[in-house]
């Protein structure tokens, strides 16, 4: 039976009605009395020398507070990137300035060059335009393999090349390798580009700064993630500035997907310039500036080789990757292609040989940086689409060689330094074939040809790793940051709770899940617990959202502050009660002596912490805990996906006709949400497979630069899913069980599709080996026809 | 500057804009009615959409001077005088049909537009009717489950809680 309130209820979101009448506060909606307002001019190069800028004409237009270029920054840090990677040598990572305004060079069309703040933001614009920039053009950089080759036009003079990182996981010696594949029975090949994304989180990028020279202290109103880490990384290595003097707040904030995470040069523009103009000062992105600016996804150019045994077990499993950084190093941008990546080339399989390379590029390309999934959808899609080529080669069922090659006995130490704590792939595989009906497919086929269509059936596995942990390790791998999270659990006289969260809400509804999990633990209603996030003064330091790590590190903060609450509340009920500590239970929102009728309410004992007359000596006034959690290891979620499809083969045109998700997410507190969230991860993993491209010219000009020529996926581009997470393995060291569910659509959908799509084609007599997403349908008719 | 006046959401307003301000522009700064959201400069979002003398259109592209004398409604303007969500809305919440809840208020605009000339329409009707609505959160799977909930079509046995 679906419970009706606490964990595992399916509780309608109380954050809705705000956003359903108008009355969010996300950040453009805020306005600072008196606020003057930045236009950035940005470069139309993609790499250049400059050779001077005037702003003298700018400077003397109507309502122009003050002009900035790169000059008023000297001195002053550079953006940060929070990840450290050795490369195979043991040498760091090349990690080159990257420039609040651009200083000396540009490198990428968007890079800012200057700002114009003014009173108004239509004086801002024209005033920019009256800005004289003399660059002297030099070639772009855009291929990755052409950048890394000897000779290449460097895009940081000071950089030796353009390589950031040469990286290197698992088996070391390269010999053994090289025999494993000698000896295999079977080996296949497979050249794939995981194509580059824009995340486009509906709500621009927008920051509101604003400075007091009277109690010199700062506001910085920004979209983001994690306002505490914002604050970090600009008061400590940008600005400067004193952390307790700086208040950051994310307020509603319109979807995220990861590129919200990272702290921009626009956020730490407005906070000086509040300083510098002594006004506060508002940015808002446009969407093309958001194209220019945002940090991108993926962009990997891989080849992947699989060894097979004569009896079809997977032996062994090379990659080569080079994964474009684009020209400077975005916050977390290192650690994507690397540890979110090369560690996710086992898969759900029991591989015994792995090795993964991968050359890190700058190029004359905007930052690529965390997108959802991150470095996850792109091992998956590597992995998933060799091991389909594998059985196609073998003429063997491709749902058979997967299970073949499961892992089933857990723990287990991957060759790539993960250990999955739990899982049942085979039955969540089971769930699969059930949901998705697969044993109706040829029937389904036979309709679809009928009508002149091909129609195929894509299957995937997936393993995910989320809540990324624990902090002394992930410091060993070059991690600049903890990766920790935590709560503060105030209960108020009258019994009600605020839980302040480290973790931010843009989407995932924290607002609703995170209070089922308070309420059960005391047997409280819902409606009395309130989660407040997002402002710095106001929360404990945590590490934000991302990486589907909110419930599973800052809801496990949350319940052992939880549980820090009840067991000074038991002490004091104990005392009211006049009973031994030990003989209290809590049942329902009810304190009782075990064995007997004697009970007292949760109200009158926290009233009883706050008007202490009636109260045990030992124990301090007041009912408030805090707690910090540093999970043991990361949670993997997994799970098996069947897409189905039709192509047209008149004209190339995939429609997607089922999509079926049977995913392991362990426990799990609303399962409404989660749904909510499989959805919205496939339907951003079936616009990477069918529609969406961010391209560049070989000039380095960005030619999907607004949503006129970057597909988003609309309504009628996408069918209904079917969704089932009735195969729960819990996590086994975290309170909760649960292991994450935010990424998971978006890694196990793209190999779904593309290998649905190429058993269409292969069903139809065509001998189609890959088509490279996006599957335009010109690309799928080229294949076709080729 | 010139004068502009408006109904909206059944109160008479005015204000002095430039040529160039923008609808949208007017109702979030002059009026203060900042649920109207700017997703884009291309008109493809659709998370400025309000109902101007009854049809849906983008405010973000419609200039506030050709607004002048016109009805206009907003997503302040849809739920009841005390709070009350409209079938619409409440249709939203029930099903899970935002998440981030920035595209919104244009999704409700323009459901209220299709279901006012269609009051029962199919699946394929309403994923058509929304190809100028962008949301990136929902995989459009509630959306659309909300919007047939909202005419009165039995849901439940479409897949998912």
């Amino acid at each position: 039976m679906p419970k009706d309130s606490g964990i595992g209820a399916s509780s309608k979101r109380r954050e809705d009605v705000r956003f359903l009448t108008g009355a969010g506060n996300y950040t453009d909606d805020i306005n600072v009395h008196g606020q003057a307002y930045v236009h950035f001019l940005r470069s139309d190069i993609a790499h250049g020398r400059i050779n001077s800028i005037d702003t003298s004409a700018a400077e003397g237009m109507p309502g122009v507070v003050k002009v900035f270029t790169g000059k008023d920054f000297e001195g002053v840090g550079g953006m940060p990137c929070g990840w450290e990677v050795t490369d195979r040598h043991g040498a760091p990572m090349q990690e080159p300035p990257h420039p609040i305004l651009a200083q000396g060079k540009v490198r990428h069309v968007g890079d800012p060059i200057a700002a114009v703040v003014a009173d108004s933001l239509e004086q801002a614009r024209d005033a920019a335009e009256a800005i004289e920039v003399d660059i002297a053009e030099l070639p772009a950089v855009m291929n990755m393999k052409a950048a890394a080759q000897e000779g290449a036009t460097l895009i940081h003079d000071d950089l030796k090349n353009n390589i950031c990182y040469d990286w290197h996981l698992g088996e070391e010696d390269n010999d053994k390798v090289n025999e494993v594949f000698a000896n295999a029975a079977h080996v296949t090949t497979l050249d794939l580009v995981n194509n580059r994304l824009v995340a486009n989180p509906m709500e621009p990028r927008v920051a509101v700064a604003e400075y007091s020279r009277g109690t010199e202290d700062y506001t910085l109103y920004t979209t983001s993630q994690n306002p505490h880490v914002i604050r970090l990384l600009m008061c400590a290595f940008v600005l400067g500035l004193p952390e307790h003097k700086v208040r950051v707040v994310a307020p509603d904030v319109g979807g995220g997907f990861g590129t919200k995470i990272f702290h921009y040069a626009e956020e730490a523009f407005c906070t000086f310039a509040a300083k510098a103009c002594n006004r506060p000062v508002k940015w808002t992105s446009s969407r093309s500036e958001a194209f220019m600016s945002d940090a991108h996804g993926r962009d990997h150019v891989s080849t992947i080789e699989l060894a097979l045994d004569a009896e079809n077990n997977f032996v062994g499993l090379r990659t080569n990757t080079y994964a474009n950084l684009g020209a400077y190093l975005s916050t977390f941008s290192s650690s994507v292609p690397t540890w979110l990546h090369g560690t996710l080339m086992a898969g759900n399989y029991k591989t015994p040989v792995i090795q993964v390379n991968v050359k890190a590029m700058f190029t004359n390309t905007v930052p690529v940086d965390a997108y959802r999934g991150a470095g996850r959808p792109e091992a998956t899609y590597q992995l998933e689409r060799v091991i389909d080529k594998a059985a196609r080669e073998l003429g063997v069922d491709p749902i058979a060689l997967r299970r073949q090659n499961f892992i089933t006995q857990f723990p287990y130490d991957t060759p790539v330094a993960l250990t999955y704590d739990t899982g049942d792939y085979n039955g969540t595989m089971d769930k699969l074939e059930a949901a998705a009906d697969l044993a109706g497919f040829a029937a389904r086929r036979s309709a679809s040809e009928a009508k002149g269509k091909l129609r195929g059936l894509g299957i995937n596995c997936y393993i995910e790793a989320c809540g990324i942990a624990p902090s002394n390790i992930v410091g060993m791998l070059g991690a600049r940051a903890g990766l920790y999270d935590a709560a503060t659990v105030r209960v108020n006289a009258t019994g009600s709770i605020s839980v302040m969260v480290g973790a931010h809400s843009h989407g995932q509804g924290h607002e609703t899940a995170f209070p089922q999990v308070v309420a059960d633990m005391i047997g409280i209603d819902e409606s009395m617990v309130e989660i407040v996030h997002g402002d710095t003064s106001k929360i404990p330091f945590g590490m934000g959202t991302y990486g589907s790590r909110s419930l599973a590190v800052c809801g496990s903060a949350m319940v052992k502050a939880t549980e820090k609450v009840i067991d000074k509340a038991k002490k004091i009920a104990a005392h009211l009660l006049e009973a031994s500590e030990a003989d209290i239970e809590l049942k329902d929102g009810q304190f009782s002596v075990a064995g007997t009728d004697k009970s007292v309410a949760w109200g009158d004992v926290t009233l009883t912490a706050y008007v202490p007359h009636n109260f045990p000596l030992e124990v301090e006034p007041g009912l408030e805990e805090t707690a910090f959690y540093d999970p043991a290891n990361f949670t993997f979620p997994a799970g098996a996906y069947a897409c189905e499809v039709e192509v047209d083969p008149e004209t190339g045109q995939v429609t997607i006709e089922a999509f079926t998700a049977a995913d392991d997410f362990g426990n799990i507190v609303n399962p409404m949400i989660v749904d909510g969230q499989v959805h919205g991860g496939i339907g951003q993993g079936i616009g990477q497979a069918l529609l969406e491209n961010c391209a560049y010219d070989e000039n380095g000009q960005l030619l999907s630069a607004s949503y006129m020529d970057y597909a988003m996926p609309r309504a009628d581009d996408l069918p209904f899913y079917a969704v089932d997470h009735s195969s729960q393995t819990p996590c086994t060291h975290n309170p909760l069980g649960v292991k994450g569910c935010g990424e998971a659509g978006a890694i196990g959908s793209p190999p779904a599709v593309v290998n649905a799509v190429l058993d269409a084609l292969n069903s139809g007599g065509k001998a189609v080996d890959h088509i490279d997403m996006p599957m335009s349908p010109s690309r799928v008719w080229t294949a076709m026809h080729g | 500057m010139t004068q502009v006046s408006m109904t909206v959401n059944g109160k008479a307003v005015s204000g002095d804009v430039e040529g160039r301000t923008l609808l949208s522009s007017f109702l979030r700064d002059q009026l203060s009615l900042t649920g109207t959201h700017v997703g884009c400069d291309t008109a493809q979002c659709g998370a400025c959409v309000v109902h101007v003398n009854g049809e849906a259109i983008k405010s973000c592209n419609m200039l506030a001077l050709e607004a002048d004398g016109a009805d206009v409604g907003t997503i302040e303007g849809q739920a009841a005088e005390d709070g009350t969500l409209n079938v619409i809305q409440q249709a939203f919440q029930d099903h899970h049909g935002l998440q981030c809840g920035f595209c919104t208020p244009g999704m409700v605009m323009s459901a209220a537009a299709l279901l006012k000339d269609n009051p029962r329409p199919t699946e394929g009707e309403i994923r058509k009717y929304l190809e100028g609505n962008l949301c990136r959160c929902t995989g459009y799977h509630n959306i659309v489950k909300a919007i047939m909930a909202a005419s009165g079509q039995d849901v439940s046995s479409i897949a998912a809680e």
